[in-house]
Formats: C-alpha cells, sequence, structure tokens
C-alpha cells in the first residue's frame, strides 16, 4: 500500500536556504529517512543528509520533524499525522551546513574538554573488580549513541548561543556523571574533583531540569532524573551542605 | 522545486537563539504542529488553582482550621498563641503571643519552601510560569538566560534542607491522622470520613517527600560503591522506583493537602458532618 | 595543477571502526603521529552494530577455557581455511586486549565475583563473550573514542594542542592510496562537507574501513561498507583472499522495507521459535539433508519435546547450520510460498507465553516493537537471509599485518584470511583489536624506519586522482549513480548470493562488467558540497571491483565451504583446503573482461604443535590424507571433539 505525502525540506546552507516542498510516494512500513532517500534517489540527488546504520544504534540521523527533534530511521511514517505535510528542518541548535546536515563541531569540542577515565594506580589490566550494582548506573549513561539530539533541544544553548562556551550540554553532563559514579575512577587521587568542575567549568548550573533532553533521548536514558540531578546534588554535597562539608573533613581527617 | 539558496529574509532581525547567525535560516521560533502549550497551561491553572485557595485558607481560615479531632494539614505544627486548642495535637506556641497572624503562615513556609525547590515543580513552574523553555524545542522569549547560576536561583540548591525539615512535618502531620482514631471527645476507638482522608493525605505526603531527589541521593545516590552498603543500596533502589513517579505523587499530594484542608473546613464550617465507620 | 589542502603525518588510518581506532591509538603511543580519517562522524562506526561480545579466552566463567580451546573453534568454524598464524595470535592476545580496555574506562557486564561476565555463543565450547547487554559494539567503539580524546587531552597539557600528534578528520573519504614508487606515500580524498580535495603525505597507511556488505541488496551493513579498503588495495597493488566467503544470516528482517536485512537473533530459534511458510508449515522437515538426517527430529512432536528435554530427543530442524536454513527459505520463497514480503514466518508468538517471550528475548521484542511496529508475543516475524560479513580481505603477513606493498597495512574485516571461510560470533570484535593493534604497532615501526628517506608524494598522482573524482561532474546527462547502486545490489543478491550457480556466476560477471562501463559514466547535479549522489558515484568503483572479487573466486572455488555454497558443488574437497584464491588488479584490463584477475596461492600449512591439538578423526575431515600428521595417528580423539559437529553448526553471529 502506497500514497503520496508532501515532505517540506530544509534545503539551502549557512548563507541561507527554504523549505523545499517535495511530492514523494511513501510505502507501508518506511520510516521518514526511507522517505528522504527517496527524494534523494529521485527528485535531488544532492540533498544532503547524515546517516549510518538506519537502525537506531549510530545516532547521525538526527534531525527536526514536525519541529521535534528526533533520529528519522526511528520516526515511522504511521505515527506521523496522516495527509498532513511533514517538514523536516536540520538541527537548530548548530551551524548549518548544507540541507539536513549540521555543524555539531560543538559536541566534539565539549567532548575533549571533559577530563577522561583516570585509571587507578597500581591496579594492572585483568585485575579489575567491579560489582555489576556498582557499574549499572554508568552503564545507563554509556547507552548514548550521541545523537546529541539531547544538545539540540536544549534550551540552555538552542535560545541562547552565547551560553554555548560555558555550558557542556546534557550529554556531556551525563558523561560527568557517568564518570563520577564510575567504581573505580581514580580522579580524586590525582586531585580533581569532578563533582566541583561540572558545577565550576562545564555549567551544571545553567540547567534548570526542564527535561527536555530527557524527553527527546532515544534511548530512553534518564538523563535528568539520573544523571544530571543527582550530579547537581553531589555538586551540593561538596559545596552547600554544611554537615556532609565537616563530615568528609572529619572522616579525612582519619 | 527549488534548489537555489536565498539570503534568510524572514529570519527574525534580533539574531538570537534559533535565529543566530550560522543556523539553519528559518523563520518559524517553532514548527511543532502538537498542542505543546497544552501541558503548560494545564499545570499552569492546577498550580494557581492550589495557589488561590491555600491563600486564602491560610490567611483566613484560622476558626475553621480544626473540627475535632481532626486538624487541617495547614495548620498542624501550630506554633501560635492563637491557634486552637487541639487536644493531644501540635499546638505549640513556641512563638508565643506577639504573633497576631494566622500561625498557618509560620508553618507552611517549610512545606511551601520543599515544593517551590522540589526538581518537579522547577520544571513546571520554569515551563509554565517563565516560559524557560516553553516546551521543548520550542524556543524562549527571554533574551539572557543564566539558570541557576545566579541569585537567587542559586537558592535552589538548599532543597535538601527543606527536605530535612519536610521529615518532622510529614511525622506531625501523621500524628494528626492518628489522632483522628479519637472520637470528638477524645475517646480512642474511632474512625471517621475525616480518618481516612488525613490517612491518605498523609500517605502521598509520605510517598512525595521520600521519592524527593535529594532523598535518593541521601539514602544512596551519594555512595560510589554500592556493594560496599547492601541497606542503603536497598534504600536507594526503593527510593528510585517512588522518585520515578515523582511528578505523578507531587500533583497527587498537592490536591490531597487541599482537600484535607478542605474537609476540615467543611466540617468546622458545619457545612457537613463527618460520617463515621466506627 | 589541483589545489588539495596538504598534511604530513608519520602514520594515516582509513577507517574509525574498531580496527582503526585501535591502530591509531598504538600508534600514537609508539610516539607516532597519527592520522584517522573516518568516512562519517567520529564514533559512528559500524562496529557500534555488533550486539553479541568480544570473545577472549579470559576463563572467568569457565576456567577450562584457553587461548588453544578459542584457536580450536576458530579453526573449527573457518573449515580450517583459516590462516593459523592469525588464529593462534588472535587467540593468545584477546584477553589482554579486553582487559586493556577496562582501564580506558569500559565498563562490561560482570560476574558474582566481580570480572568482566562471558556468554555463550554459537561455536564457542566455553562461556567466552565479554559483553555490554546487547551494545557491545559501542561500547568497545566509545571506549577507543574516548581513549582518543584522552592521548588528546595529554598533547594539550604538553604541548597545548590537543591534536599534536593524534588528529581525527571527520568525513574524510579517501579514493587513493598514493605510492612513490613500491612504496606508500599517502592518500587522496575529498572532504564531505566542502567536497575539498586533500592529501595526507605518511609512509604508513593503515586499511581499517570494514567490509563490502552495500554491494548486496540485503545486508544488516551500514552505508559505509562500500569494499573501500578492500577496493584501495587493489588499487595500490595489494591482493585479496578469501573474496568469495561471504556470511549470510538466515534471519534478518524483511518487513519493513526501512529495517530490511537487520538481524534478527539465533536465539529466538532457540528458544523455540519455529519457521513456517504462507501454507503455514513448518517447513524445515522438509529440507533435512541426509548427511544430518540422524541428529534432527522427523516430527514436530519430537521437535517440540527437544526444548525441554535434549538428552533424551533429537533437536527440532530450525536449527540445522545456518547455510542449510538459509537455503531452505530461498526455497521456499522461490517456490512462491513466502510471506507477502518475500520471506518467511519465524513465529514465537505462539510458542511460548507472552511474559517469557519478554523476558528472553528483550531486545528482539523491542526491535520489532520499534521498527515495525509488530509485537512478537502476538504475532509472527518475517524474515529472511541477509549479507552480513565478508570473510576476505587483504592478504596480511600475519604478525605484522602488512600487505605486499611496502608501508600498506590492514586490520579488521578488511583484512582476510583470520577467519577462513567462515566467521564465530564474538570473534570479530577481538580481531578488530587483537590486528589493530598489530597493524598500528608495525605501522608505526614501518614509518620509525622510514627516517630521513621518507617517500614523496606524487603531484601527478594526485592530478589523477582528481580528475578521476571529478568524473562525475563532467558525465553531462550520465546515468543516475543510485540506479547503478539498485542494480548491482540486486545482481549480487541473485546471482553471488548464497547459493551459487556456475551459470548465474557467469551471468553476474557479464552483467558487473556492464554496470562498469555505464558506472563510468554515472552522473551528478549539484555542486561539491555534502552531495551524497557525487559520493556514491565515487562509491560505485570500489563497489563494482570487490563485487568482481568476489563473483570471479565463488565461480572458481569448486565445493562448498563455509560462508561459499555452490548448488552444482555441494560437498567440502579437502583439496580445495590447500588453495587460497587471491584477486589482484589486471595490468592491462580488456574491456568487457572485467579488471580483475585470479591467482591460486598454497594456503600454508598449520604448525605442528597447533596441528596436535586436534584429533586425527576430525583432522580427516579437513584435511587431505598426505597433509594428517602420521605420528600422532593412533592418539584417541580429544573430549573437545566429540561435539565438534554440533558446536559448528551454530556458525557464527554478530
Amino acid at each position: 500500500m502506497s500514497y503520496e505525502a508532501t515532505f517540506r525540506v530544509w534545503r539551502g546552507d549557512a548563507e541561507g536556504g527554504e523549505l523545499t516542498d517535495f511530492q514523494v510516494e511513501v510505502n507501508d512500513g518506511e520510516v521518514v529517512l526511507d522517505v528522504v532517500h527517496r527524494i534523494q534517489a529521485t527528485q535531488a540527488p544532492d540533498l544532503a543528509v547524515r546517516w549510518n546504520c538506519k537502525a537506531g544504534k549510530c545516532g547521525s540521523c538526527s534531525a527536526e520533524i514536525n519541529g521535534r527533534p528526533r533520529l528519522m530511521c526511528m520516526t515511522r511514517m504511521s505515527t506521523l499525522p496522516p495527509g498532513e505535510t511533514v517538514t523536516i528542518t536540520p538541527m537548530r541548535t548548530f551551524p548549518v551546513l548544507r540541507d539536513l546536515v549540521t555543524d555539531v563541531g560543538f559536541n566534539y569540542q565539549k567532548a575533549r574538554e571533559i577530563p577522561a577515565f583516570i585509571p587507578p594506580q597500581g591496579v594492572k589490566p585483568g585485575e579489575y573488580r567491579m560489582q555489576q550494582e556498582d557499574v549499572n548506573r554508568s552503564q545507563e549513561f554509556r547507552k548514548c549513541i550521541e545523537c546529541f539530539l539531547c544538545q539540540d533541544t536544549c534550551h540552555v544553548v538552542r535560545d541562547h548561543e552565547e551560553n554555548k562556551p560555558a555550558f557542556a550540554g546534557p550529554r556531556f553532563l551525563m558523561r560527568m556523571a557517568e564518570l563520577d559514579m564510575h567504581p573505580l575512577d581514580a580522579a580524586g587521587d590525582q586531585g580533581l574533583d569532578r563533582k566541583a568542575t561540572a558545577q565550576e567549568e562545564h555549567g551544571l548550573g545553567y540547567c534548570n531540569i526542564t527535561k527536555c533532553c530527557t524527553e527527546v533521548c532515544p534511548e530512553g536514558i534518564k538523563i535528568t532524573d539520573n544523571a544530571l540531578i543527582p550530579l547537581k546534588e553531589r555538586a551540593v554535597d561538596r559545596k552547600y551542605d554544611p554537615l556532609v562539608w565537616l563530615g568528609s573533613k572529619i572522616s579525612r581527617r582519619r | 522545486m527549488t534548489t537555489e539558496t536565498r539570503p534568510p529574509e524572514a529570519a527574525d532581525s534580533t539574531g538570537r537563539g534559533v535565529h543566530s547567525p550560522g543556523r539553519a535560516a528559518i523563520a518559524q521560533r517553532h514548527l511543532r504542529l502538537d498542542r505543546w502549550w497544552l501541558p503548560q497551561v494545564m499545570t499552569a491553572a492546577g498550580l494557581l488553582l492550589f495557589i488561590g485557595y491555600s491563600t486564602w485558607r491560610a490567611f483566613f481560615g484560622l476558626h475553621t482550621s480544626y473540627a475535632a479531632p481532626y486538624v487541617s494539614p495547614f495548620y498542624s505544627p501550630c506554633l501560635a498563641a492563637n491557634c486552637p486548642k487541639m487536644d493531644g495535637g501540635a499546638d505549640w506556641a513556641l512563638f508565643g503571643g506577639w504573633w497576631s497572624l494566622s500561625p498557618a503562615l509560620i508553618v507552611l513556609i517549610f512545606p511551601l519552601g520543599f515544593r517551590l525547590t522540589c526538581y518537579y515543580y522547577r520544571k513546571a513552574y520554569y515551563r509554565s510560569f517563565w516560559s524557560s523553555p516553553p516546551a521543548c524545542a520550542v524556543a524562549e522569549p527571554h533574551a539572557k538566560y543564566s539558570g541557576e547560576t545566579r541569585f537567587p536561583l542559586i537558592l535552589q540548591n538548599i532543597h535538601r534542607y527543606f527536605f530535612y525539615v519536610a521529615i518532622p512535618v510529614a511525622g506531625i502531620l501523621t500524628w494528626d491522622a492518628i489522632l483522628g482514631f479519637r472520637d470528638p471527645q477524645g475517646h480512642w476507638g474511632h474512625m471517621g470520613l475525616g480518618t481516612l482522608v488525613l490517612l491518605v493525605n498523609v500517605s502521598l505526603i509520605w510517598a512525595y517527600t521520600a521519592s524527593c531527589h535529594s532523598c535518593r541521593h541521601i539514602v544512596g545516590g551519594r555512595l560510589r560503591h554500592f556493594s560496599k552498603h547492601p541497606v542503603r543500596y536497598r534504600m536507594w533502589t526503593w527510593v528510585s522506583k517512588l522518585n520515578a513517579r515523582h511528578m505523578q505523587l507531587a500533583w497527587a499530594s498537592l490536591f490531597s493537602v487541599g482537600l484535607a484542608d478542605l474537609y476540615v473546613y467543611l466540617l468546622a464550617s458545619g457545612a457537613f458532618s463527618d460520617p463515621r465507620f466506627f | 595543477m589541483t589545489e588539495v589542502e596538504r598534511h604530513g603525518f608519520d602514520v594515516v588510518v582509513v577507517g574509525a571502526g574498531g580496527a582503526g581506532l585501535r591502530a591509531a591509538i598504538e600508534a600514537r603511543e609508539q610516539g607516532r603521529r597519527t592520522a584517522i580519517i573516518c568516512k562519517s562522524l567520529f564514533g559512528k562506526a559500524h562496529t557500534v552494530m555488533a550486539e553479541g561480545g568480544i570473545a577472549a579466552s579470559m576463563g572467568n566463567v569457565n576456567d577450562q577455557d584457553n587461548w588453544q580451546v578459542h584457536f580450536r573453534d576458530t579453526m573449527r568454524g573457518g573449515k580450517f581455511l583459516n590462516h593459523w598464524r592469525m588464529a593462534e595470535l588472535h587467540a593468545k592476545e584477546a584477553p589482554e586486549r579486553v582487559w586493556e580496555l577496562e582501564t580506558w574506562g569500559a565498563l562490561f557486564d560482570r560476574t558474582k565475583d566481580g570480572r568482566i561476565s562471558q556468554r555463550n555463543f554459537g561455536g564457542h565450547e566455553y562461556p567466552r563473550l565479554a559483553h555490554v547487554g546487547d551494545r557491545t559494539g559501542l561500547e568497545l567503539i566509545r571506549t577507543l573514542q574516548q581513549k582518543v580524546v584522552s592521548l588528546q587531552q595529554e598533547d594539550f597539557r604538553e604541548h597545548g594542542d590537543y591534536e599534536a600528534r593524534i588528529k581525527v578528520f571527520q568525513e574524510y573519504t579517501v579514493t587513493r592510496v598514493l605510492k612513490d614508487g613500491d612504496r606508500v606515500s599517502g592518500v587522496f580524498g575529498y572532504q564531505r562537507e566542502s567536497g575539498r580535495f586533500f592529501v595526507i603525505e605518511a609512509p604508513a597507511v593503515v586499511l581499517a574501513t570494514g567490509g563490502i556488505g552495500k554491494s548486496f541488496k540485503v545486508t544488516s551493513n551500514s552505508w559505509e561498507y562500500t569494499g573501500d579498503g578492500h577496493a584501495l588495495a587493489l588499487l595500490a597493488g595489494a591482493s585479496l583472499i578469501n573474496m568469495e566467503f561471504v556470511q549470510f544470516h538466515p534471519t534478518g528482517m524483511v518487513w519493513p522495507p526501512s529495517v530490511k536485512g537487520i538481524l534478527v537473533t539465533e536465539s529466538v530459534r532457540g528458544d523455540g521459535g519455529v519457521l513456517r511458510n504462507s501454507d503455514g508449515k513448518r517447513f524445515m522437515f522438509d529440507y533435512i539433508p541426509d548427511v544430518f538426517r540422524e541428529k534432527y527430529a522427523e516430527t514436530e512432536e519430537e521437535g517440540d519435546r527437544w526444548y525441554q528435554d535434549q538428552a533424551n530427543n533429537r533437536r527440532p530442524p530450525e536449527l540445522l547450520p545456518r547455510d542449510e536454513v538459509a537455503r531452505a527459505i530461498n526455497s521456499e520463497v522461490k517456490a512462491g510460498r513466502g510471506t507477502p514480503h518475500g520471506g518467511v514466518f519465524l513465529d514465537v508468538s505462539t510458542r511460548l507465553p507472552a511474559e517469557e517471550i519478554r523476558r528472553r528475548l528483550p531486545s528482539m521484542h523491542h526491535q520489532f516493537k520499534e521498527l515495525a511496529d509488530v509485537d512478537i508475543t502476538a504475532e509472527p516475524m518475517e524474515v529472511g537471509p541477509t549479507c552480513h560479513y565478508v570473510m576476505g580481505g587483504v592478504e596480511v603477513d600475519p604478525d605484522t599485518a602488512s600487505s605486499c606493498v611496502p608501508g600498506l597495512f590492514a586490520a579488521g574485516e578488511v583484512a582476510g584470511g583470520m577467519h577462513g571461510s567462515n566467521r564465530l560470533g564474538g570473534n570479530s570484535l577481538s580481531d578488530l583489536l587483537v590486528f589493530g593493534r598489530r597493524a598500528g604497532l608495525h605501522a608505526a615501526q614501518y614509518a620509525d624506519t622510514a627516517g630521513d628517506d621518507r617517500p614523496v608524494v606524487d603531484q601527478e598522482q594526485i592530478d589523477a586522482a582528481a580528475e578521476e573524482a571529478l568524473a562525475p561532474f563532467s558525465a553531462d546527462g550520465g546515468e543516475n549513480p543510485y540506479g547503478l547502486h539498485q542494480e548491482l545490489q540486486q545482481s549480487m543478491n541473485d546471482l553471488v548470493g548464497i547459493i551459487r550457480r556456475e551459470g548465474e556466476m557467469e551471468e553476474a560477471l557479464q552483467r558487473l562488467a556492464t554496470l562498469g562501463e555505464r558506472a563510468e559514466s554515472a552522473g551528478v547535479e549539484g555542486h561539491r558540497q555534502f552531495n551524497p549522489g557525487w559520493h556514491l558515484a565515487l562509491d560505485l568503483r570500489n563497489m563494482l571491483l570487490v563485487s568482481e572479487c568476489v563473483a570471479r573466486a565463488a565461480l572458481e572455488r569448486q565445493e562448498s565451504r563455509g560462508g561459499h555454497t555452490r548448488e552444482d558443488h555441494p560437498a567440502m574437497a579437502a583439496e580445495w583446503r590447500r588453495v587460497l584464491l587471491a584477486c589482484s588488479l589486471a595490468d592491462k584490463p580488456v574491456p568487457g573482461e572485467g579488471a580483475i584477475v585470479l591467482q591460486r596461492k598454497a594456503n600454508p600449512a598449520i604448525r605442528e604443535d597447533l596441528l596436535a591439538l586436534f584429533g586425527v578423526d576430525e583432522l580427516k575431515k579437513y584435511l587431505t590424507e598426505d597433509e594428517l600428521p602420521g605420528a600422532e595417528a593412533d592418539l584417541p580423539p580429544q573430549r573437545a571433539d566429540v561435539d565438534a559437529d554440533k558446536k559448528s553448526e551454530n556458525g557464527a553471529e554478530h
């Protein structure tokens, strides 16, 4: 069963562009990316779009479908309102390169600024011992496929370009949480306090926990509840809780 | 079908946010087709309803705050001298006689602060009252945004102290509910609809309090190695399950508090008499 | 003279999947300035699709496991065609490679005592696969990516420049390996974003580009799998071996079209799923070959009893070896008893309670729900064979991963020999790590020896490469590359697919030759900035070269072994085990005859002490009389050999 649909795709580059209409055939069971590919194969061979695995595992085909940040390969046509025009634009938080392709370099730059895992001294490869319950939390965050939809939807940078230097974004604050909860990360031994740097250098305070990152996550990671809020609470431990602060002073003396 | 590119004529001239230079030139502030504003309107309506009702009751409800054996949760503990005499209840005149306003104001600060700094309510009012953001992927109207990095919003970080205070408050409300098993004359072995109302309310208050993100952090979330603290890990697991329903519990307990107060009001004003089970 | 962006490095790694990143990390740790080129964004490589795990005989779950057992399993899986030395190195070094990942931050699932958990998998005698749920590939790629970042942070602290010694070129595509005489001198390619050309001068180039699945219509592979590395190696003068061996997985999704080819794990059948045709018949009972007749159930009742009582019943024929199942599905569809979408039904919904399905097959339940809107607890799945992995690749030295071209190295799926004729599940990720590291190490050492005598990039080659790359723009009114690609995929799928026949392969070669001519005039619209039509036109050259290798080698090999099934030569022949088919570029290609020449090479004899790991009875199935070890002839067969057949039937997965 197939039908004709109207797709309104943003075409252009950093200089400018516009929404362009395409009449295109849609078959039963297809996803948005299939239809974009059909446009590419039959009407606009130079329509720029990123994609790789087409199975929701690589996080390449991020775009905004009817105004909502989504993976094109995971948006079934049957879930969109029938008979209505489907509007597809590139992610609107990052500079556009061409058509649906954006420059996601912001994210790679932020990734570099997060201090990497610090292996514990004196534990040789093969001697790492960790319990499942201790790795569960970080494992959830490592499900991240880096589609950057959370970075795209986060109003802190989406609506305020000037915040980009100061704010790492949900994906990379989650990375900090992941490392802070890693049972063997030895950042503390090196004098690196991930909780404090999350707040002081990576803009944790900008997050006002309005949960759009969690809403758009195609992996269903509870970014806000499990990563950002716990990280905020950990930062509070360090900075605003005299009881915990006192406790940690005393226990360090011992 | 056109493929040529044109300068972004329709773009917002201010050039900020989604209209910043370099981003895809799309004039619309958002392209969402769904009724994205609906949840925000509902949230705002719900919160305003409660604020309106509770303000009226807090300021003017003193003489209808107690209908033995039930006390309105807005007026417990009652810390001023002008409180009604509650047999066995929490009417401790700590503030003495100088306080002439409604005693509810003294104690409501704490649950109010707890809810105001709550991670769920923050989301709710940032979105619905301040449009920051109005909805996901809908451009917000503000020119500047510093989130919770500065005064006053940096004070949101004191949520856990309100949590600490919320525990004794919930304890007192529990005691109030237990007192509901006495009849109006103070004899044990009674239960009326009011007892049930207070019990349901206090259960929801407890569930909301225990599901708090700060609570989750304190009982176990702050630990690095769950495996070394099996009891706290179990508590954390349990709190985490509740925490997943924090939003639902926030609304349920908000309404139950209002309803419990309304019930006491109806009894105290004589509009209704308490159906008695035994 | 063509204007290009120029860089100079010691080692260039082409490909940023598991093998490429591991190679780059090693080369950088050896102190060499290293460039990583990736066709898509950093961290998106096809490695993320791997689910099952990394095979390494750490012995965490069963301490009987060791490298010898792993070696044996690998050789059996590959039907003894594997290069023994690669299989040996792989089995020996895999545990170290996995442990090393932990020191870089990887978080594997754990055993009760806190070690890395290991799971059972088809063809592996013991639980051996280190895993993270069903997203092991993602964990691997992320860990390596983050290790690269940590090395960059180290450089930043030392030199104030993140990219002082390791630089990632994202969305760059290499179209030519450049040479100075016999030696490699660098790479040429284009930048996707701008369409501008670049040259990286380097004495050592590591190919780690993955596989060739995009030449087939139905595949579990992503768009990048266009055989770039295979083709680059050919064009640089290296040879490819074992190209006839392509692994098809019998159960891939066939519907909806968006997910056609995506894998449906073998555990669905292992847990009770049955195959039915459109008449509702469990057709596998009609397809039990004589050699397996004794081992498989003849009635549905008996097959069903096996799930509860495996000791006293024979297994249902749904669990026959992969090629048998794939062939059966093929026949049913061809006989018109397929599903509306050209597959067969795989039904678990009538076999297990819904709750049980959700518990045992969570990822499959999720996959069908999300992608196909099919609730596998209530309705059957539609499945069909899908192209999964190519065993063949660049012929390399087992120890150094270097090809016959000085300075050219290859690791991962693009390298050949390791897996013989069929790869075991889980051996792919360990292969990436073991040989990725070796390639990086030896490329670094090689670059070091170049010293002052560094190869020089030849401007003429740059000009020629640029001209070749720009050709699609000048082909006015040329053919649509998308159409050509579809024809190629259809031809390979139909004619050089799972079941191969002499006549069909001859036809395939003819079609490839015509497609090759038509591809030369493929034209594209628009300009050079991020133009997917252009990119596809350039990838076509690679796919056509590689497809010709597959077809030519498949036509030549007159036996059936592992990932190569000939209908006209259904048996495995010991003489053919001694033969490797090597493809290289013809010096003077005759128009219409294709670009590839095929050469027979001797498969090196297995070292004696390794041969002694097997019982003679087993060796007799694979080796010719004169290859059998004489002295050990009267040793009793080893314990592990008894059920060897049963295990290798499961074959590989993921």
